[in-house]
């Protein structure tokens, strides 16, 4: 009866599913690989899914036959010629260990040796080093060496909150634009240095073939060499929070000269950033470009009306740390007073001295400081905030 | 009911009680899990953890003039701790065996004293086998008055025997508040 | 083998005080394994409505019903759920109503702390989900959101939803560890005379193995969530690299048990699935001796592979590559297990009833998780596959398939027998064509979602997984409702119809087929003889 049902309704339910199939654009497969380790990786990938479907199949081609023919409605008499466990027994069952032995050391064995000695290929004839911190729910990139030495940013993610909560159409990188793309040039070996700030991330862009998890207090690495330009997307994959699916990677792979053009743009621009701190900016200019940054980064965690989420989350409406004074009579940061716990953070707030310039913090204390109804008045100057470094 | 029971009975608390030896066993290998650990890690470079007292120099010690390794130096400071650091130089090439001076330079920017421990790695995770500190303001808590500027030195060599394909070592100190670190 | 019983037919010598003080204060196996079943099916039904939650939110792209935070503690109240709450008293349910009769005791070895070991599971269970509620009223933000894994920091960082897990964990561990010590000394102690150790029923055999990998690692689980616990709250640094710790150290831990784990939920299911194939193939059990080495050899390698769960964490290549080797050598007793298995099929008299059907289509549905565990162990590989839906499907091929559908097909096996009536044949084979079918249509999506690269964990997408998801949650639904079939099937089998004969099946063999169906409350009067 069961195979009488495989019969009649197999092939229509197959169809049916086809139809809802074969309208979408589907992967079947790992993305395109751009990286020797991905193009390896996937390789490796595609000759193991073929042993395991050869092994799947004849397997359950022997099983299909014994089950169509071995059966009692057909009349068949089971063999008695298996006693309970004979010796015949035990040697019949060397030969699948036998085969898995092999499969396992030799047939997929020794291409995958190849393979992790390929990936951990970190160690030498790295061209440039490129340090990834990742944090609650955010990842921060320093370039460490070469033109780029001290470039600096903090990539968040850039899809509007409307497209999340359907009041928008989702955008064509829905959940996988970030704000700051990392820039690459490519064929140039790069090191990947990672760690966190927080809990664990991984970092991960499916089409390098690497990932590597991101632990605070501990210093891992990897390697990328990107053969092809474009725009490679990636996200977070070690759960580190609700943020969790929100933290994506955007790398952009370019070639050597324009590589060298963004260094300076972006040197340029980061001069611009610190030049603003050195201006006294008005009370009002302050507040509208600290509203923007207050979207972009804080938010998540105290939300748009400045309530938060308690207790993890404090609200900032009505919250004694903000409602305080921020510099003592000698004009030093008082220790836990509002802008010390934005500059240095404390337990899960993290230390946006790391990650946003003077202007960008000085401007969103002075935000929160006259909004979610808190109304001290007063404003933060940039060149205050520079002063702290 | 069976005649043998009794003895059946006691036959049975006799073996749970050995069972329970065998639970105790294992809670007592778990808590030996956390030194084993430690110890492997030690041993093999498994979490890229170095050695958080100083070196003693060897006399055997011989600079090996042919090799150049690159240290490159970074930091960061975990939140809570009111502090700024940055390595006062990026990278450095070095002979395997010559010592070396590094440094940091830490700032407190609050109003308030604060007392931190710098947590050292070093990747690739094989490397800090090979990495040898003779002095480090990590093996001591640091403390900062209000404001206070200080430059934090470290002195250290990369073993010879360090293993031929590793040509870049990073070293990465992460600044913990001991006030959080303890509460 | 042949056995020598006289039954005495003892109703009148069953006495239990009445009502609820006769669950509460039960000694008898099969009292104490109706409750391990029934709590099982319950929790199943609780577990798969968290996970339907996830999946409804999962059918298309944005935010719908969840909140991310919510999300997040889903999943993993679902995992523990189902894991802790559901597969491993199922199997706990069985070895207590089965073992003493397989194996010719009168009961089990423990009959007081058999109950004890029941009693610990309804308060775990209510520490488990209790945090929802309490967030409802405004105390703590919920239960625990870091997923089953617990992993340091993020558990560190978490609300009082960790602490009630951690609890939680304490007393399933007990129960656990309760329950092993029981069936060990019933095994050893309580076997009819004539019955040596290899001789044992093979599902006796598979409880042995967990039972002795339970009382190993159980106690590694506890002691790294008390350590988790300390540093939570009085200040130590197990897992914080600030005091000289290492989160990584959680995972190693957690990992020690966790994998052994997988195993302590498969052993007992293949050590009654060759029962079943054997009594619908009419025909003997195929390579006794092989089963029985075989989950020796899986028992003992799987507490030597245990990284594999974190490659990505970070290892130099000598450790990299011993635990990519050795997770692949436990294909081999596997292979030796499904051979034996479809041996035991191979030139049989072979009917199609229920279980029997569960048991083929488990074959299939676990072969396909045991070959995608085999690619998941190539280092580089796994890389891309790691916490990717890949290893979603992966482990629901195993747990759900391997585990859940295995025990399923327990139930229908054994359900005469315990109940004294025939189930519904009809709905039995409906729930299974529904089941399997749904099953596929859920998990081979998420194969090619975590190819495509879609991490697991995430309370939304990006567009290009939108219709593989769709796919998935509707399958969902599917092998969800279908749940409900069995639930009815159960229910109105313990109730009443066809009456079962003291053997339903023509081929099956054991003792317990000897006694009456339903067996009387203490079951072997007189103790059977095995020749």
């Amino acid at each position: 009866m069961a195979l009488h049902f495989i019969k009649k309704a197999g092939p229509g339910l197959m169809l049916s599913l086809w139809s809802l199939v074969a309208h979408a654009e589907f992967s079947w497969n790992f993305p395109k690989p751009v990286t020797p380790m991905a193009v390896d990786t996937l390789h490796v990938h595609n000759k193991f899914m073929v042993i395991i479907l050869a092994i799947f199949i004849i397997v359950l081609g022997i099983m299909i036959y014994s089950i169509i023919n071995h059966r009692k409605s057909k009349g068949y008499q089971a063999a008695t010629f298996t006693g309970p466990s004979t010796r015949s027994q035990l040697i019949w069952t060397m030969v699948p260990f036998a085969i898995l032995i092999y499969i396992d050391f030799v047939l997929m064995g020794i291409p995958a040796y190849h393979s992790v000695v390929l990936m951990e290929d970190t160690k030498n004839g790295a061209d440039m080093v490129l340090k990834v911190t990742g944090m609650q729910w955010r990842w921060q990139y320093e370039y460490m060496d070469g033109d780029a030495k001290g470039i600096k940013f903090v990539s968040n993610l850039a899809t509007p909150e409307d497209q999340i909560h359907n009041k928008a159409a989702k955008g064509e990188h829905y959940l996988l634009e970030t704000d700051n793309h990392v820039v690459l040039p490519v064929n140039k070996k790069v090191r990947i240095l990672l760690t966190s700030n927080d809990v664990i991330h991984t970092w991960w862009v499916p089409q390098f073939g690497s990932a590597r998890d991101a632990i605070p207090g501990f210093l891992r690495e990897t390697w990328v060499k990107i053969e092809e330009p474009g725009t490679y997307r990636g996200q977070c994959k070690e759960l580190c929070g609700k943020g969790h699916g929100f933290m994506p990677i955007v790398v952009d792979a370019v070639p050597e000269d324009k590589y060298k053009e963004w260094v300076a743009a972006k040197k340029t621009d980061l001069a611009a950033a610190s030049a603003g701190a050195d201006k006294a900016w008005s009370k009002d200019d302050l507040i509208a470009h600290g509203k923007e940054v207050y979207e972009k980064n804080c938010a998540v965690c105290h939300q748009s009306n400045g309530q938060g989420l308690p207790p993890t989350f404090p609200a900032l409406a009505g919250s004694k740390v903000i409602n305080g004074p921020i510099f003592d009579t000698s004009g030093k940061l008082i220790a836990n007073s509002h802008l010390d716990r934005v500059f240095n953070g404390k337990n899960v707030m993290p230390a946006w001295k790391a990650v946003l310039n003077d202007v960008d913090i000085a401007a969103v204390v002075t935000f929160e400081r006259n909004s979610f109804g808190n109304t001290l008045g007063d404003a933060v100057q940039p060149a205050q905030v520079k002063a702290l470094r | 009911m069976l005649s043998a029971q009794p003895n059946r009975n006691d036959a049975n608390r006799r073996l749970a009680l050995k069972l329970l030896w065998v639970v105790g066993a294992a809670i007592l290998f778990t808590l030996s899990l956390v030194p084993l650990y430690r110890v492997f890690c030690q041993v093999t470079g498994l979490n890229g953890k170095t050695d958080v007292r100083p070196v003693a120099v060897q006399k055997s010690l011989k600079v090996d003039e042919s090799r150049w390794v690159t240290v490159e130096f970074t930091g960061n400071v975990m939140p809570g701790l009111g502090w700024n650091f940055t390595p006062n130089q990026s990278s450095m090439r070095v002979h395997p065996g010559q010592i070396e001076l590094a440094t940091y330079e830490a700032r407190n920017n609050t109003n308030q004293a604060a007392v931190g421990q710098a947590v050292p790695s070093v990747s690739p995770g094989q490397a800090s086998l090979y990495f040898k500190k003779i002095e480090c303001f990590c093996f001591q808590r640091q403390s900062l008055k209000p404001g206070e500027r200080k430059e934090m030195p470290v002195r250290f060599y990369v073993s010879p025997e360090l293993p031929a394909d590793i040509q870049n070592v990073t070293l990465s100190y992460a600044f913990y508040s001991t006030a959080s670190a303890t509460n | 083998m042949s056995t020598a019983t006289t039954v005495l037919h003892d109703e009148h010598h069953a006495h239990y005080q009445p009502g609820i003080m006769r669950w509460l204060t039960t000694t008898n196996h099969k009292d104490i394994g109706t409750m391990y079943l029934t709590f099982a099916l319950i929790m199943f039904m609780v577990g798969g409505a968290m996970i339907l939650a996830v999946r409804a939110e999962l059918f298309q792209p944005g935010l719908q019903f969840l909140k991310p935070e919510f999300f997040n503690q889903l999943i993993g109240i679902h995992a523990l759920v189902m894991i802790f709450a559901a597969l491993m008293p199922a199997a706990t349910g069985f070895a207590n109503w089965m073992l003493p009769l397989m194996i010719g005791a009168p009961d089990m070895a423990l009959p007081r702390l058999n109950n004890w070991g029941f009693w610990l599971l309804p308060p775990a269970a209510i520490l488990l989900t209790l945090p929802f509620t309490l967030a409802l009223f405004g105390i703590g933000d919920g239960a625990l959101a870091t997923g089953w894994t617990f992993y340091a920091p993020l558990s560190v960082q978490g609300g009082i939803g960790v602490d009630f897990a951690i609890f939680a964990v304490h007393l399933l561990g007990i129960s656990s560890v309760m329950g092993s010590i029981n069936i060990i000394v019933t095994i050893f102690n309580m076997r009819a005379p004539g019955m040596t150790m290899m001789k044992l029923p093979l599902f006796a055999w598979g409880w042995l193995i967990t039972a002795f990998l339970l009382i190993a690692t159980i106690p590694v689980l506890a002691g790294a969530v008390t350590m988790l616990l300390t540093d939570r709250h009085f200040g130590t640094h197990f897992f914080n690299a600030a005091g000289g710790g290492d989160p990584i150290l959680f995972q190693h831990l957690f990992w020690f048990f966790g994998h052994p784990e997988v195993y302590i939920l498969l052993l007992p299911v293949w050590g009654f699935i060759p029962h079943i194939l054997s009594a619908f193939s009419r025909k003997p059990i195929y390579g006794y001796k092989a089963q029985v080495y075989s989950f020796w050899a899986i028992g003992i390698l799987s507490v030597v592979v245990w990284a594999h769960h974190f490659l990505t964490a970070g290892m130099p290549v000598p450790a990299l590559l011993y635990f990519m080797y050795s997770t692949m050598s436990i294909s081999v007793p596997l292979a030796v297990l499904f051979f034996c298995w479809i041996a035991t099929m191979w030139k049989g008299s072979m009917s199609f009833e229920t279980p029997m059907l569960f048991a083929t289509g488990w074959i299939i549905l676990f072969g396909i998780g045991g070959l995608t565990g085999l690619v998941l162990a190539d280092v580089a590989a796994d890389a891309q596959y790691h916490h990717t839906y890949f290893v979603v499907a992966h482990f629901h091929y195993t747990l759900f398939a391997g585990g859940m559908m295995g025990i399923m097909a327990g139930v229908y096996y054994w359900l005469p027998k315990m109940t004294g009536h025939m189930y519904n044949e009809t709905l039995g084979k409906l729930h299974f064509w529904l089941t399997a079918i749904a099953f596929n249509i859920t998990f081979i999506p998420q194969f090619f979602l975590g190819l495509a690269g879609m991490p697991r964990r995430i309370p939304d997408y990006a567009l290009q997984f939108a219709e593989f998801n769709m796919i998935s949650s509707i399958g969902a639904f599917i092998l969800g409702l279908s749940q409900l079939i069995m639930v009815y099937n159960i229910v109105s089998c313990v109730r009443g119809g066809k009456k079962a004969t003291d053997k339903p099946w023509e081929g099956a063999q054991g003792l317990e087929w000897t006694l009456p169906s339903p067996p009387p409350y203490h079951s072997f009067t007189e103790q059977p003889v095995v020749e």
